[in-house]
């Protein structure tokens, strides 16, 4: 049983055989293969707070594995409503299942849940602090798209300073491959941490995406101002168009970890370069992947 | 010398960098209704000043012991019995705290009420900092120490 908390549990091994192991999954679902590795096992679901997309995704990849799938998707429709502790309703429903898939928005949630539940957790995102497998699934998408993770120019656009999934996948790059260089982009008021800023970047203003391989846009959020006319001003201060995608290298590709609001124009869906929808795609192989892990691992 | 009572039964903290010694006691929860002698900017040969503290019929946890070497790096913890010294160390920087100290990140799960689950921390050294092993949130220095 192995639990997944954070990226930076993973070993650079852990993490390539991960990423081989996704490749398996992407082939089989592919060619229309049906799974039934995990055909007996159920996965608990337990969202104490809301996130459709993560949800269906990990559902659909344990459906992919033949196993089953039980839980609940709002804080309202559990115990926590009648205040039983997040450990307490873990240990419960560890009673139910073989793997349990959690989010919260509480920062050290899935790291308390490992620590009392008597299956794996795999940490579906808890608050601020970690979202291990979409970082994966962001790692597995320029692996596909690009054919490697090393030597990339990657420009990330938008929320850099609350953005978990860029600290996420900043982490990742500096800490398992070599050659990244980042070009930062981003509102004064919603510049990269310090703690980001290592190796080759540079930091501006401007939408520059004449030499990135990969373009990582986010969605500026309106929770994280208190004053909602300085959202006002900031939410559509960077939009990819179709002209944007002109300047921009033929093999470049444009992700997204979704929802949009208007930050990417719909009429770029059709160039081949924007891949936000089958990065959500590559989201499914990756969590069977790691469900797997999770299953077999030895912790 | 300066005559400074001796205790009976309780804790002796020497050679505190000069001028921390109520950070410490700060630290060591205060004086609650104990007797506690502050010594401050006393001359000394191993440090150009230092402070002492000591705190009659008090025992500090061990973990909060260690706690001083955040503030005060050099400085010795003797513990007295019955007028006599059973025991005399240096605080030691430890890697990891848990326990003493509470999380500042209002968000952590540290800090949701009932959860059965206690603070922990790792220390990292150059600079000073400590890290909530839950949150993974970082603080500078000493600043979970006297929050
Ligand atoms: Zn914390």
């Amino acid at each position: 049983m192995k639990d997944i908390i954070s990226i930076s549990d993973f070993s650079k091994k852990e993490f390539t055989d991960v990423l081989a192991e996704a490749d398996k999954m992407h082939s089989a679902l592919q060619k229309g293969k049906a799974l039934d590795t995990l055909k007996g096992k159920i996965m608990a679901v337990m969202f104490f707070e809301a996130s459709t997309r993560t949800r269906l995704s990990f559902e659909s990849a344990m459906n992919r594995l033949g196993g089953s799938v039980l839980g609940f998707a709002e804080p309202a429709s559990t115990s926590m409503a009648k205040a039983e502790t997040i450990a307490d309703t873990v240990n419960t429903v560890a009673q139910y299942s073989d793997v349990i898939v959690m989010r919260s928005p509480f920062p050290g949630a899935a790291q308390l849940a490992s620590e009392v539940s008597s299956v794996p957790i795999i940490n579906g995102g808890d608050g601020s602090r970690e979202h291990p497998t979409q970082t994966m699934l962001d790692l597995f998408t320029i692996k596909k798209e690009k054919g490697r993770l090393d030597n990339l120019k990657v420009a990330m656009i938008g929320d850099l300073k609350y953005g978990r999934t860029v600290h996420s996948l900043c982490k990742a790059f500096n800490n398992y491959f070599k050659g990244i260089e980042f070009t930062f982009i981003a509102p004064e008021a919603l510049a990269i941490p310090n703690e980001f800023k290592k190796g080759k970047y540079h930091e501006t203003g401007k939408l520059e995406l004449e030499d990135a391989d990969v373009v990582y846009m986010t969605r500026i959020q309106k929770e994280r101002f208190a004053d909602p006319t300085e959202y006002e001003k900031l939410k559509s201060v960077y939009k990819i168009t179709p002209k944007i995608l002109e300047t921009m290298k033929k093999d470049a590709i444009v992700m997204h970890p979704l929802p949009r609001v208007n930050e990417i124009d719909w009429r770029c869906d059709s160039d081949s370069r924007c891949i936000y929808f089958k990065q959500a795609y590559y989201g499914v192989p990756t969590r069977m992947a790691l469900i797997q892990l999770a299953l077999r691992g030895g912790k | 010398m300066m005559m400074v009572k001796h205790i009976e039964n309780g804790t002796v903290i020497d050679h505190i960098d000069g001028g921390k010694a109520l950070e410490v006691l700060k630290l060591m929860g205060g004086p609650n209704s104990s007797t506690v002698v502050i010594a401050v900017n006393v001359p000394s040969t191993k440090h150009k000043k230092k402070d002492i503290l000591k705190m009659e019929g008090v025992y500090v946890d061990e973990r909060k012991l260690d706690l001083i070497s955040l503030i005060a790096p050099s400085a010795t913890v003797n513990i007295i019995k019955n007028g006599k010294l059973v025991e005399k160390r240096p605080v030691k920087l430890p890697t990891e705290v848990s326990g003493v100290l509470t999380c500042l990140n209002p968000k952590c799960i540290t800090n949701k009420d009932r959860e059965p689950v206690t603070t922990k921390f790792t220390v990292e050294k150059e600079p000073l900092r400590l890290i909530c092993v839950y949150c993974n949130k970082e603080f500078e220095g000493t600043s979970l120490l006297t929050a």
